[in-house]
């Protein structure tokens, strides 16, 4: 199905059962934990071995020799593998850094060895006997440093954030410089680690030629492709199975060692063999969202009208990898006849830095929206009326390309009014309970809308029982459920008559999960292959398809009626079918938007913050499942205050990698630091996205937020802190005098 | 010079602990110890040890590397895979399961330190289509999203209103002798052992209430 030109009225719009908060059809499995995650696949080939990764112990440099005997000769093991024993393999398209293979190393905890023995207990042992000698060199781990001669570079994350090296309209240094209100500061982020609670793992069993890996991914062609490339195998050659997903975040986008090693490691034991990264190797071995600095400056008029907007921004990464796209949404945020916007690269041999959850926006809003907060102050305005001042219904780079849908007003006022804004005191400080501070604060939250290919499979059999095959993953975003209600609205069945099949790659290949466009999209293919067996089912009872009507488990025309099993006969009925998408994209600039309300206590004493209360209302079109949704965004929230308060990859400056590598020194918010959240989501349906009328939601939830509370960490101490995580230690010799 | 003495009389005192422990558990000899410390160590077998666990009611007689802690027992040795390892290290929770009706992290213990210990993990609370209140009431709130840390969360849960209901105090209680409250506050204090990634919390304490209420 081409999706060129706006959708009319279609099946979806009878909102029966699409748009219902239904529990996900998945919870049963989830809460009794019989859903098997890739570790957990005792079923799925005989005779499992257990392979143990050993990561390098240097950032930079080169393996001299690499010591096996006393491994090898060690209780159990089955084989040991080195990196020394193969050249560096190929990269897969996705990949930046080096999975394995050579002696060189370029980050640390990089995959060097795999030790396969019969226990788990038997391959740790073995991999720490493995004694290795290395050459080190110095290495590039000061982003500040390098930060100062990083050259223009232009970034895409793969994660749809794409952006220019350098974009110019207007002549935004004379505008800048006439203007009689101007900001112009610094911010930065820290790297971030994804920390999916399901460390990266997989099984690999080969059968001659062919390897099977069971693991954990959130994009299933891009895993087989790339895994293909890496092996130097035909892809036909490679399967992939990931049915669940213990959280991906950005973190499992990519193929990563574990599959690579559970591959190699199972051709060298000649049977299968399973392979869990270790927590303390996920920071260091995989990927995170790199740190940025981010300079902003805006000018405007006293009126408040924006009239010079530029935002720059410098990130690090390995060779040949991108920049964090942090200027992104600053391109469409936000009107202003003069723009710039920059992103610049420096190498770094710190380890591969990549797309996390909103890649790009995230960081960047947490530094655009304190500069808007920071200016609605110098021009005494309301941080609420100052964003609707400058609000934009087309695209500012270029005026003739509206936007498909732009509520962000609506979702801003909405938010003030039911949050309590007007009893904001706009004077910081104030606000005193106790031995608290007390403050709000709020944001702009936005996020694109990408539109990408996805196929599915459906298969109708003699019992009514639609089944939905298509290698879309369900990483906690509620997949299962919304395809199973879009098949169920789309064929006029109830839910309990679908049968969702999920991460298989030998289904047809969906969207898959990341740029919160997996939703939108892979419901639109379910959509789409739902269309063409209803012709089927239409043809084969002889009804005409333009009349006939889909509900309660018949097809009726007239005063005709028919199960619809009845048109699967014996075999079935199968039909498969893809969304692909025109121009309309390129026609209409689609993105999704929010209002972030936060309100924080600091400590007048400590210097410590609580977040007290939290909203979001947001526009993201049409929402599938409101009950997932809701999820995906008090998620996103929750990943917001981390990001605020706790979450920093500390960089040892000196040896090159991230030391805070486990989930008791990288601190993720816990029960304890998460209030009530409210959710609100905005009436919408865009028939300029597709099919669906939907988008996404699930890192809009997340953009804003932590710029949300640092301005109300402002508004509750008067401190400007332009460096995240706002811990206590920058607040504390500045809190006003405790009474 | 002094520090290097202090290290040697440690050392001599660690070797009569060891000779002392492993007289009283029947492990290795101390002489066969000491061997092992001063050279690279021969490949030996490893130890294995006889431990005898009921999960979920069931009684298992097993044989065990006796490094193997209680986790990899139930997920590789039982097949029982409902319990997490997200850490393996006692930071996540995931693998939080009730031994002897108290919930511990599985993975900062051993399997040979619990003969004859009554294990309950997620797999004996409920199953699909029979499920244990709490587990209903995690479907009802969507009180998870990828569903990894869930077994821990609800087996912590279900332990927690337990612990609540004995009087055990926590951080936030005001008063250590009253009895605690089930105020929010209370169980997300007491939940915060349990990591969730995706964020679930706000259901999570709304399942917990929804179930403590009708316990209450």
């Amino acid at each position: 199905m081409k999706f060129d030109t706006p959708a009319t009225r279609n099946p979806i719009d009878q909102m029966r059962v699409v748009g219902k908060p239904i529990d996900r059809i998945d919870g049963p499995r989830k809460t009794t934990g019989t859903a098997p995650y890739a570790y957990e696949r005792h079923d799925a080939a005989p005779n499992q071995a257990y392979g143990h990764v050993l990561g390098a112990g240097i950032a930079k440099g080169r393996i001299v020799s690499m010591d096996t005997a006393a491994a090898k000769a060690a209780p159990g093991v089955v084989a040991i593998v080195t990196t020394l024993d193969m050249p560096p393999l190929a990269k897969g398209q996705t990949n930046v850094a080096l999975l394995f293979g050579g002696a060189e190393v370029h980050h640390y905890h990089q995959a060097i060895a795999v030790a396969v023995a019969e226990t788990f207990e038997q391959a740790r042992d073995a991999a720490a006997m493995i004694r290795v000698s290395y050459a080190p060199e110095p290495g590039r781990f000061d982003l500040a440093a390098a930060a100062k001669d990083a050259p223009l570079s232009s970034g895409d994350s793969e994660e749809g954030s794409g952006a220019p090296a350098e974009d110019r309209v207007g002549d935004f240094e004379a505008a800048f410089a006439a203007a009689p209100v101007r900001l112009d500061a610094t911010y930065t982020t820290p790297d971030e680690s994804h920390a999916a609670m399901e460390p990266h793992a997989s099984i690999a069993a080969w059968e001659g030629e062919k390897v099977t890996i069971w693991t954990s991914n959130q994009m299933i062609a891009w895993g087989k492709r790339d895994l293909a490339k890496t092996l130097g195998i035909p892809a036909a050659n490679v399967r992939l199975d990931s049915p669940f997903v213990g959280g991906g975040f950005g973190g499992k986008l990519f193929l990563r060692a574990d599959a690579v090693m559970a591959a190699l490691a199972a051709r060298a034991a000649g049977r299968p063999v399973k392979v869990a990264l270790t927590r303390p190797q996920v920071a260091n071995n995989t990927t995170h969202r790199p740190a940025t600095i981010q300079r902003i400056r805006v000018g405007a008029g006293r009126d408040g009208r924006i009239t010079a907007i530029a935002h720059e921004s410098t990130s690090g990464n390995l060779k040949d990898g991108k920049p964090e796209t942090a200027v992104q949404q600053t391109k469409l945020l936000y009107a202003g006849a003069n723009r710039l916007t920059s992103l610049r690269l420096a190498e770094l041999d710190l380890p591969e830095g990549n797309a996390m959850r909103a890649p790009g926006e995230a960081p960047g809003l947490m530094a655009l929206e304190i500069a808007m907060d920071e200016m609605a102050e110098k021009l005494g305005l309301d941080p609420v009326e100052f964003r609707v001042l400058n609000d934009t219904q087309v695209d500012p780079e270029h005026p003739e390309r509206p936007f498909s849908q732009r509520q962000l007003v609506q979702c801003l006022r909405q938010g003030a009014e039911r949050f309590g804004w007007n009893r904001r005191n706009a004077r910081p400080g104030e606000r005193r309970e106790g031995n608290w501070l007390v403050g709000m604060g709020m944001a702009a939250g936005f996020r694109n809308n990408m539109l990408t290919k996805s196929a599915a499979r459906v298969r109708l059999d003699r019992e009514g029982v639609v089944t939905v095959e298509t290698d879309m993953t369900d990483i906690g975003t509620g997949s299962y459920t919304i395809i199973a209600q879009t098949a169920a609205e789309t064929m006029g069945l109830p839910i309990e008559k679908v049968v969702v099949r999920l991460g298989d790659s030998d289904f047809p290949a969906s969207a898959g999960s990341g740029g919160q466009w997996g939703a939108n999209n892979s419901t639109a293919g379910v959509f789409a292959a739902c269309m063409k067996l209803r012709e089927a089912v239409a043809q084969k009872l002889g009804f005409n398809s333009a009349d006939a009507v889909f509900a309660e488990g018949e097809v009726r025309a007239g005063n005709r009626r028919a199960p619809l099993g009845q048109a699967a006969g014996e075999g079935g009925l199968v039909a498969e079918d893809l969304i692909e998408y025109g121009d309309l994209a390129k026609r209409y600039q689609q993105s999704t938007f929010a209002g972030h309300f936060v309100e924080v206590g600091v400590d007048a004493f400590t210097g410590e913050t609580r977040v007290r209360r939290m909203l979001a209302v947001c526009a993201a079109g049409r929402i599938l499942n409101p009950k997932s949704a809701r999820s995906q965004v008090i998620g996103a929230m929750t990943m917001g205050v981390g990001a605020a308060l706790t979450e920093e990859l500390s960089v040892d400056k000196r040896l090159g990698f991230f030391v805070n590598h486990d989930l008791a020194s990288y601190e993720v918010p816990v029960h304890a630091d998460i209030p009530h959240q409210e959710v609100v989501f905005l009436d919408e349906a865009d028939p300029i996205s597709s099919p669906m009328k939907a988008k996404g939601v699930g890192e809009l939830g997340l953009c804003g937020v932590g710029a949300a509370v640092a301005n109300a960490i402002h508004n509750a101490t008067g401190i400007r802190v332009r460096d995240y995580p706002i811990t206590l230690d920058k607040l504390l010799d500045r809190l006003p005098p405790v009474a | 010079m002094q520090e290097g003495k202090e290290f040697q009389l440690s050392r001599r005192g660690l070797a009569i602990v060891t000779a002392a422990a492993a007289a009283a558990t029947g492990g290795p000899p101390a002489a066969q110890a000491q061997t092992g410390a001063a050279a690279s160590p021969p490949a030996s077998a490893p130890a294995m040890e006889k431990v005898s666990l009921v999960v979920n009611g069931q009684r298992h007689a097993l044989e065990l590397d006796a490094r193997t802690t209680l986790l990899d027992t139930l997920r590789e040795h039982l097949h029982l895979t409902g319990s997490k390892k997200g850490c393996d290290h006692g930071q996540c929770g995931a693998c939080t399961v009730m031994v002897d009706g108290r919930r511990i992290y599985s993975c900062l213990t051993l399997a040979v330190m619990h003969e004859g210990d009554e294990v309950t993990t997620i797999e004996g609370l409920g199953k699909p289509g029979d499920l244990h209140p709490m587990q209903a009431a995690f479907v009802k709130h969507d009180g998870y999203q990828c569903g990894y840390c869930t077994p821990g969360q609800i087996c912590a849960s279900v332990a927690m209103l337990a612990e609540i209901k004995a009087g055990v105090p926590s951080h936030v209680s005001a008063d250590l002798t009253a009895a605690p409250q089930l105020t929010a506050d209370e169980i997300r204090e007491r939940m915060s052992g349990n990591i969730c990634r995706c964020g679930a919390y706000s259901n999570i304490v709304e399942a917990i209430t929804e179930v403590a209420g009708r316990q209450a």
